[in-house]
């Protein structure tokens, strides 16, 4: 089985470790050609506004949105959930806008107030999640379609629509590979 | 919630990967690269080139200047502090600032040591010229490393020369046996642990951008193609004759760094590079990446 990382900028390497280390093939995508050869895809973190600027130059937007709309799986970790989101509060700047959620950017404020906290995620089991939020987004609505799986403070950080997956969190920066599974088997 | 940690300060360096990081000194400088997409920018008074044009002292920005460049974009802003100087430093820290370079292109207040940057709870980046540099770096706390290079002239020959430096050194250690790690480390100048480290990771325990001296989108693919993480912009941007379509052409070149014929597209009719000085004419003590310790 085949997943791509979508690697225009950011945290692309770890992504792809995570994969491996599940037994699956990551795959570098930087070409619209390469949208072909995967199951899924994981849009990684980086700053949302370069990735999505890369994203309409090479004319990987609109495919992209089409095949989600489709039920092709995408994953976006923190600015592949802002990516996802319909809605970016008090932003017009591109995306895929696939998922029926308003994502707030860097609403934990900047990079001092950046922070590690265990979470609950009843989908994962009882294990608590050590995550990393970095200049992290939050959702601040979601729709009735969108299924809410964790939240920090009373605030939302990762839901599911169908099959788009959305986390403000970095599951690729820890050894804890349950996310990447809950992925890979919406892949299947 | 734990703030401040190793593993947060690491990671926005991680998430910086692949993009480019612009000097600005105006909001409006801003938000050209924020919207040519840039990664960061650094908020500065002065760009290097005038920095080295003007002399002086050269000591951290006007808080006035990084604040208004702070309100005037939603990427990351870093600013400068001089080596050593911790005061700096913290007034940095008290304003929110995203990163801060501990950077040999301003003075030095401290002819021996830097910034104990474990005491910040805001990442830090620092120029190394080579991996002992790069570890006592890291070993002070630093999140994030950039080649030093020779800021301000937009010649890259000296940010080649220090990441073939390091990635000299980084093969070293990694053919090297356990016991001859010891001594490697005394040659280095470098902290046991980090040498032990990098020898299991075959690679830096933290991003490596490049700097100084990066000037057209060839540049930026060299550097990518060396090893680097990534590209720090100087003066490269806006002392060209078109900041705007440099700045996207060497995004691109820079997200692109394999290919050669979206290399060539990008490079085409982006004006005129900034003038720049010949490294290989300058007097040693006109350059400043002998700054550092």
């Amino acid at each position: 089985m085949k997943i791509g990382v979508l690697a225009l900028q950011g945290a692309v390497r770890e992504h792809c470790n995570s994969l491996k280390a599940c037994g699956v093939e990551p795959v570098e995508v930087k070409y619209r050609e390469q949208l072909g050869e995967i199951e899924g895809l994981i849009i990684p973190g980086g700053e949302s506004t370069t990735v999505g600027k890369l994203l309409v130059k090479h004319g990987m937007l609109e495919p992209l949105r089409e095949m989600g709309g489709k039920g092709f799986p995408i994953f976006g970790t923190c600015a592949g959930l802002i990516l996802l989101a319909k809605e970016i509060s008090g932003n017009d700047q591109p995306r895929l806008g696939l998922m029926d959620i308003v994502a707030e950017r860097n609403a934990f404020g900047r990079q001092i107030a950046s922070f590690e906290a265990d979470l609950d995620i009843a989908e994962l089991g009882p294990e608590k999640f050590h995550a990393v939020f970095i200049r992290a987004p939050y959702i601040g609505k979601a729709k009735e379609k969108v299924t809410v799986m964790a939240e920090l403070e009373g605030k939302i950080i990762m839901v599911r629509q169908d099959n788009l997956l959305a986390a403000a969190f970095h599951p690729e920066l820890t050894p804890d590979l349950r996310i990447h599974r809950y992925f890979i088997e919406m892949c299947r | 919630m734990e703030t401040g940690t190793v593993k947060v300060k690491r990671g926005l360096a991680e998430m910086l990967k692949g993009g480019v990081i612009m000097d600005v000194t105006t909001p409006e400088q801003a938000k050209i690269a924020e919207e040519a997409g840039a990664v960061a920018v650094m908020a500065l008074e002065r760009v290097p080139a005038d920095i080295r044009a003007e002399g002086g002292v050269a000591r951290m920005s006007d808080p006035e200047v990084i604040i208004k460049i702070m309100e005037a974009v939603t990427i990351p802003v870093m600013a400068k502090a001089r080596i050593g100087h911790f005061a700096e430093a913290q007034i940095l820290e008290a304003l929110e600032i995203d990163f801060i370079d501990e950077s040999e292109v301003l003075t030095p207040a401290d002819e021996a040591y830097h910034i104990n940057k474990h005491l910040f709870k805001v990442p830090f980046v620092c120029g190394a010229r080579n991996l002992g540099e790069a570890l006592r770096r890291i070993g002070e706390g630093a999140a994030m490393i950039r080649t030093k290079g020779e800021a301000g002239t937009g010649d890259v020959v000296e940010a080649v020369r220090h990441i073939r430096t390091v990635n000299e050194d980084i093969r070293r250690v990694v053919n090297a046996s356990d016991e001859e790690l010891m001594t490697i480390a005394k040659e280095l100048g470098a902290p046991y642990e980090l040498v032990l480290e990098v020898k299991q990771l075959g690679r830096l325990p933290v991003v490596n951008f490049a700097a100084g001296g990066i000037a057209t989108p060839a540049d930026a693919s060299l550097m990518m193609q060396l090893g680097c993480d990534g590209i720090f912009v100087g003066s490269g941007i806006f002392k060209s004759d078109n900041p705007a379509k440099r700045a996207k052409a060497i995004v691109e070149a820079t997200a692109h760094y394999r290919d050669a014929k979206l290399l060539a597209e990008v490079s085409k009719g982006i004006g005129t590079a900034m003038r720049g000085i010949n490294v290989g004419g300058m007097k040693p003590e006109e350059k400043i990446a002998g700054r550092g310790w």
